[in-house]
C-alpha cells in the first residue's frame, strides 16, 4: 500500500521543460512513473517526446488535472518561480505537491504555506529543497535515483537526500515500502511527525527508518510524537554532531543557534522516546537489520 | 547573513524606523568630523557581531571630537569574545532614556509562520528576560500572508502591556519594523533596546538584523552587506568558486556531496579520529549532485591549499550522478592541479558507493595515483583518512 505515492498515482511535472525538468521526467518514466503531462503556459498544446512516451504540455495546473485526472505534481520550476507554481498547484487543489527546487527564499516557503492553510490544506506538500517520495516498483517522483533499492518493509524520512541514498543502499536487500526525502529548510511542508504517522497507519510498513540532522525541533518533536503515537519500531539517525555554532552547514536550515537545534539534544530526545540511533549511518541500518531480524 | 548594528541602523532609517544618526568608520582620525558634525559629543561604539561588547568595553562616550578620536582609536583593534573590531560606529548621543523596551519580528521554524517577541523589560538579552519574567514577553503569531498592519501592531503592544502614553509611538515602530522585515526578506529583525528618552520620543538605539541568504537572487543590495573582511580566506576562496565550504578546525580535509551525507562524515571522522590522537574534520565541503572534474578540482584546490590539512577523505555516494563521473573527476582533477604546478602532496582516502561503484572503483585502481587509496566502505574510509591524518 505504501504511503502517498503508489502505481496509480499520475503525476504532471510543473517546469518540465526545462534542463532539470526534462532530465528527470525521462528518469521517472523510466522508474515506471506514471507521468501524464508537463506545465508551461508558454508552451501549452505541445508535447515532448521521451523515449518514445508523448507527454503533453499544459497551460495550466488545473487543466492538466483536468484533462489527466493528475493527483500529484512536481515542481521543478526555478526559485523565483516556485512560489507561484506551488500556489497555483494549491489553486488547483491537486492533493501532492513534491517541491525538488532548493534555494527558495523563506518568506516564499512561509507565504505559500500559510496560504495552503488558508485554502484547508487540500494539497499536501512535500519540500521544498526535497529530493521527493519514491515507493519502489511502483512510483518514482522527484531525484530519488530509482534503482538503489526495491520494495520491501521498510519506511523512511528523512531531511537529507544522500543520506537518503545512503540508506536505502544499506538497505536494499531488505527493501522499502516508501521513502520520503522531506527536505532541509528552515521551512517544510510535510514533516517527520507526518511521515511517521502515515508510515505507522500503512500495513505495508514493519519499521521506520528516520533521518534528521541540525537545525530547528523538528526531531525533538518527531521524538514526543513517537512516544505517545508510534508503536511500530523506529531506528534513527542524526547528522551534523560536529557541526559548530552559526555556521549554516550546506541546508539553509541546517545550523545550531546558541545552544538549540544541536545533534546531541536531538539524539537524546529520541533515544528518551524509545528510538535506536546509530552513531553512522552504517550502524543505523545495521540497527535496523537487528530489529527486522529479530 | 547577520548584519553589523550600523547596516540595520541604515536599514532601519531606510524604512523610516526612529534611529540616531551614526556613520561607520575604520580609521580613528575619521571620529573627529562626525563628532564635529554631532555637535561635538558622540558615542563610539565597537562594530562586532557578538553580544556583551559594552560591558567588554567596546562602547564609550565621548565629550569631544579629540576624545572621540581617542576612543575610537582604544576600540578599533580590540579582541571582543574572538572577534577583531575592524569598525566603528560615531553615534549621535543618545537623550536621556526613561524606559527600555525589546521589539523583534522572527522566523518561527516550528510552527511555520513568523512571528513577534515584544517585551517592556528590554535592553538586556530577551532570552534573559524570557527565562527569569516569562510573563514580562509577549510573543504573537505574525501570518505570513497578512503581516502586520496598525491593528495587528496594536494588538502586539496591548500584549506586551506598553504603558499608554507611548502606544501610539510603539504601533508606528512596530509598523515600519514589520515593512523593514518584509521588504528586505529578513529572518531577524529585532530593537533592544527601544527607548523611550525624556522628550517622549520612542527610538531604536540598537539592533539587529539577520537577512536570508537565499533571497538574494531579489536583493542586489546584499552583495555590499558582505562581511568580506572577516570571512575566513578559504571560505571566501570557495565562495568565489560557488562552493558550499565551511572551515573547521581539525586536520582530515572532507569532500562529498549532498548536505546531509557532508555533515554526516564530519561525524564519521570525529568519531573515527577519536581512536587515532584526536583528529577531526578539517572542514565541510559539499560539491553538490553534479561533481564534474573541474568542480572536484576547485573543491580539492581549497582543501590542500588548507594548511591544516593533513589528509582528504573524498565521500560520494552516486545517486543520478554515476561513480564512475565522479572517479574520473577525481583522476582528472589531480591531474589538472598538477598540470596548473601545484604539487599534490596529501593522501587522499576514496570512498565510493551507489550508481556505478564498481565501475568507479576500477577507475581509480586503474589509475593507480600514489596519493589516492580506496575504501569502500564510509566508516572504514573515515578510519583511513583519520588514521593517515594522524600519522603526519
Amino acid at each position: 500500500m505504501a504511503i502517498w505515492l503508489n502505481k496509480d498515482s499520475k503525476v504532471i511535472v510543473q517546469g518540465m521543460t526545462g534542463a532539470t525538468g526534462m532530465k528527470h521526467t525521462k528518469l521517472m518514466l523510466g522508474d515506471g512513473t506514471n507521468v501524464v503531462g508537463g506545465v508551461n503556459p508558454r508552451k501549452a498544446g505541445q508535447t515532448v517526446d521521451f523515449d518514445g512516451t508523448e507527454v503533453p504540455v499544459f497551460g495550466t495546473v488545473k487543466e492538466a488535472i483536468e484533462k489527466t485526472g493528475a493527483d500529484v505534481s512536481v515542481i521543478f520550476v526555478p526559485e523565483k518561480f516556485t512560489k507561484d507554481a506551488v500556489v497555483e498547484a494549491i489553486d488547483a487543489e491537486i492533493p501532492l505537491a513534491v517541491v525538488i527546487t532548493e534555494g527558495i527564499a523563506v518568506h516564499d516557503t512561509a507565504a505559500f504555506w500559510a496560504y495552503a492553510g488558508k485554502k484547508g490544506n487540500k494539497t499536501r506538500i512535500i519540500g521544498p529543497n526535497c529530493p521527493g517520495i519514491i515507493t519502489p516498483g511502483q512510483s518514482n517522483v522527484g531525484i530519488i535515483p530509482g534503482d538503489i533499492t526495491k520494495p520491501g518493509r521498510i519506511g523512511l524520512v528523512s531531511k537529507s537526500g544522500t543520506l537518503t541514498y545512503q540508506m536505502m543502499y544499506e538497505l536494499r536487500d531488505i527493501g522499502f515500502s516508501t521513502a520520503v526525502g522531506i527536505g532541509g529548510d528552515p521551512i517544510i511542508g510535510t514533516t517527520h511527525i507526518d511521515a511517521l504517522a502515515a508510515f505507522q497507519d500503512d500495513p505495508d510498513t514493519d519499521l521506520i527508518v528516520m533521518i534528521g540532522e541540525i537545525g530547528g525541533d523538528a526531531e525533538e518533536r518527531a521524538a514526543a510524537f513517537i512516544k505517545e503515537n508510534v508503536t511500530k519500531p523506529v531506528v534513527g539517525y542524526v547528522a551534523g554532531f560536529t557541526a559548530p555554532e552559526g555556521k549554516t552547514m550546506g541546508h539553509a536550515g541546517a545550523i545550531v543557534s546558541g545552544s538549540s537545534g544541536t545533534a546531541q539534544a536531538k539524539k537524546e530526545a529520541l533515544e528518551a522516546a524509545g528510538v535506536k540511533v546509530g552513531k553512522t549511518p552504517t550502524e543505523t541500518a545495521k540497527l535496523a537489520r537487528e530489529i527486522l531480524s529479530a | 547573513m547577520d548584519l553589523f548594528e550600523y547596516q540595520a541602523r541604515d536599514l532601519f532609517a531606510k524604512h523610516d524606523v526612529p534611529v540616531l544618526a551614526g556613520e561607520v568608520i575604520d580609521t580613528p582620525e575619521a571620529a573627529r568630523e562626525i563628532t564635529e558634525r554631532l555637535g561635538g559629543k558622540s558615542v563610539v561604539k565597537a562594530q562586532v557581531k557578538v553580544g556583551g561588547r559594552g560591558k567588554a568595553g567596546g562602547v564609550k562616550l565621548a565629550a569631544s571630537p579629540d576624545e572621540a578620536v581617542a576612543r575610537a582609536t582604544d576600540i578599533l583593534g580590540m579582541d571582543i569574545k574572538g572577534h577583531t573590531v575592524h569598525k566603528v560606529m560615531i553615534a549621535e548621543t543618545a537623550p536621556e532614556i526613561v524606559e527600555e523596551y525589546y521589539v523583534s519580528f522572527l522566523l518561527d521554524r516550528a510552527n511555520r509562520t513568523f512571528l513577534s517577541i515584544a517585551s517592556v523589560e528590554g535592553g538586556m538579552e530577551i532570552e534573559e528576560v524570557a527565562a527569569t519574567r516569562p510573563e514580562a514577553v509577549a510573543k504573537t503569531p505574525i501570518d505570513p500572508i497578512d503581516g502586520v498592519d496598525e491593528a495587528k501592531a496594536r494588538e502586539i503592544v496591548e500584549a506586551a502591556k506598553f504603558p499608554a502614553e507611548v502606544a501610539d509611538k510603539v504601533v508606528n515602530v512596530l509598523v515600519k519594523l514589520w515593512d523593514t522585515f518584509i521588504k528586505s526578506d529578513a529572518l531577524l529583525v529585532e530593537v533592544n533596546p527601544l527607548a523611550k528618552v525624556a522628550s517622549g520620543e520612542v527610538l531604536a538605539l540598537d539592533g539587529k538584523v539577520s537577512l536570508d541568504d537565499n533571497a538574494e537572487f531579489r536583493h542586489p543590495e546584499y552583495e555590499a552587506l558582505h562581511d568580506k573582511a572577516a570571512a575566513n580566506p578559504l571560505e571566501a576562496a570557495a565562495k568565489e568558486k560557488n562552493l558550499n565550504y565551511v572551515k573547521l578546525d581539525g586536520e582530515v580535509g572532507i569532500i562529498g556531496n549532498g548536505a546531509g551525507l557532508v555533515m554526516s562524515t564530519l561525524d564519521v571522522v570525529a568519531y573515527a579520529g577519536e581512536k587515532h590522537g584526536g583528529v577531526k574534520p578539517a572542514n565541510f565541503l559539499d560539491i553538490g549532485g553534479g561533481a564534474s572534474a573541474q568542480v572536484m578540482a576547485n573543491g580539492l584546490e581549497i582543501i590542500l591549499g588548507d594548511p591544516d590539512v593533513k589528509s582528504v577523505f573524498v565521500n560520494v555516494f552516486g545517486g543520478i550522478t554515476a561513480c564512475d563521473e565522479v572517479a574520473n573527476g577525481i583522476v582528472q582533477a589531480l591531474k589538472l592541479l598538477e598540470d596548473r604546478g601545484e604539487k599534490v602532496e596529501k593522501p587522499l582516502v576514496v570512498r565510493l558507493d551507489g550508481n556505478n561503484a564498481e565501475l568507479g572503483r576500477k577507475i581509480l585502481t586503474d589509475a593507480n595515483h600514489p596519493l589516492v587509496q580506496r575504501v569502500d566502505t564510509m566508516d572504514g574510509a573515515a578510519d583511513k583518512a583519520a588514521e593517515l591524518a594522524a600519522a603526519k
